[in-house]
């Protein structure tokens, strides 16, 4: 590049006027084989990220992402739990000598030492060697550190009953629906639907809802004696007369939600 | 005709040394899964980055359903997860995003540690490394309240407890970060939004950039 007089620009501006070469550099010279990244690294690259992301893909369509209830401030018997990676720190607070009056031990000193030596890790292990057997302090350390957290994350997961806790979490729509308890249907409903639509028609794990759904008082009466889909035949086994009063009642529910 | 509107572009503002200064440096042999299969370690730092990307990109999607509101929040991602074309998908991929980007971070971590990479003179990329994870575990602790479900609830609740045994300035630090000193609503609620989408998001971003100067700067670490 010129450098004072003889610089050249375009119109009155700064943009040098001598276009720069757009032939990627030369590594021939490089140790090695050492390659360009533009392009012929970036071309394996994107290979390893689309495999990755596949895979990543297929994880998350294999497990939809978990959604509760709705938050309920009242509901005393839940028993908090952090997200997977803070598991540790939480299992922490439950030692005697991190909880009540040593709990400044496990929020403050344990976490803040631990976290601290790794922010500062270059400056605790100093020596010139990079390798693990050359500074064994800095590796014990570390690997009692993974040991702990995993110890600890472990500890806190073990004993949680995760299918029974996202089964009774599940989440339900906050429904508009006034069920009629007084409807001469609704004894049937309670005894013969009930345990799987649930109490005000809005389903559960194995059955769908019963508000908005698209069916004639015959097509109802016709599922609850021979089941459709999952739902097995002979749900309802009573009189034709009593089918009729459990259909009522599912109608006029449905016409009411709406 | 494409590469004459990039001539006229480039005589006018000069773009060939930008994307340049991006595109070209070298890939050492040691670091090539191509030539050795084992330096796979290498990847885990650009698959961390690739999924923040993920995360940015599918976090700007929820966003556009997404209500910061107690009474809207959990109808807002309940309608999104129940009723929105693919909206499973992108909430799903942003929640398993959240936990592999820290698995990601783990191992990236480790492989510099192990190798001791963070010696002279890379010390300071490795404190901006270790900055980036604090910024990400928060951004773990913020995103997990805006469902507004009872696991969000309650381990918020359980977090700002904790919070606010901090001595001294426990009370005003759980003050600052749920909007109020009893209750843990609304006021929570658009702090924890407003920190997971502006305020840690800009955090990241910033230390990504120093981090990447940094590596491009003084190059990878040598073989072992």
């Amino acid at each position: 590049m010129h450098k004072g007089k003889g610089m050249k620009f375009v119109g009155d501006s700064r943009v040098t006027a001598e276009r720069t070469s757009q032939i990627p550099k030369d590594y021939s010279e490089y140790p090695g084989r050492t390659e360009a990244f533009w392009p012929n690294f970036l071309l394996k690259e994107w290979l390893a990220g689309s495999v990755f992301l596949v895979g990543f893909l297929c994880l998350t369509l294999a497990h939809p992402s978990p959604l509760e209830g709705i938050a309920d401030p009242t509901n005393a018997a839940y028993i908090p739990l952090p997200d997977w990676y803070f598991l540790f720190l939480y299992e922490l607070l439950k030692y005697e000598f991190a909880s009540g009056p040593y709990v400044i031990m496990g929020i403050l000193v344990l976490p803040g030492l631990a976290f601290g030596a790794l922010l500062l890790a270059p400056f605790l292990d100093n020596g010139p060697g990079r390798r693990p057997h050359q500074r064994p302090i800095a590796v014990i350390m570390m690997l009692l550190g993974l040991i702990s957290v995993s110890w600890l994350t472990y500890a806190s997961a073990a004993h949680v009953d995760w299918e029974t806790r996202a089964e009774e979490n599940k989440p339900i729509p906050p429904s508009s629906v006034e069920i009629d308890t007084e409807h001469e249907g609704y004894a049937f409903y309670e005894e013969n639907c009930m345990s799987c639509h649930g109490g005000e028609l809005e389903g559960g794990g194995a059955a769908p809802g019963l508000i908005g759904i698209d069916y004639s008082a015959e097509e109802i009466a016709d599922i609850a004696r021979n089941g459709i889909n999952t739902m097995p035949a002979d749900q309802f086994t009573g009189s034709d007369e009593d089918l009729e009063k459990l259909v009522d009642f599912i109608i006029t529910t449905n016409e009411q939600a709406e | 005709m494409l590469q004459k509107i990039y001539d006229w572009i480039d005589e006018r503002i000069d773009i060939t040394p930008i994307w340049r200064d991006i595109a070209d440096h070298e890939v050492p042999e040691h670091v090539n899964p191509a030539h050795h299969f084992s330096a796979f370690v290498y990847c885990f730092g650009g698959l961390t980055f690739f999924v923040v990307v993920i995360q940015i990109l599918s976090g700007m999607f929820l966003t556009m359903y997404y209500v910061p509101d107690i009474e809207n929040a959990w109808k807002s991602v309940y309608y999104l997860q129940t009723e929105v074309a693919h909206g499973q998908i992108v909430r799903g991929m942003h929640h398993w995003g959240a936990s592999v980007v820290v698995v990601m971070l783990l191992l990236h971590t480790l492989r510099v540690f192990f190798q001791g990479s963070y010696k002279k003179p890379r010390e300071l990329n490795w404190m901006v490394g270790v900055l980036l994870f604090f910024v990400m575990l928060g951004l773990g602790f913020t995103g997990y309240l805006l469902p507004w479900d009872n696991k969000a609830y309650f381990a918020t609740q359980v977090g700002l407890e904790i919070a606010e045994q901090v001595p001294f300035i426990g009370d005003q630090l759980k003050t600052l970060l749920a909007g109020d000193s009893e209750i843990v609503g609304a006021q929570t609620l658009t702090r924890f939004f407003a920190i997971h989408v502006f305020f840690l998001p800009g955090a990241l971003f910033a230390l990504m950039a120093v981090h990447f100067i940094l590596i491009r700067r003084q190059g990878i670490s040598g073989p072992l």
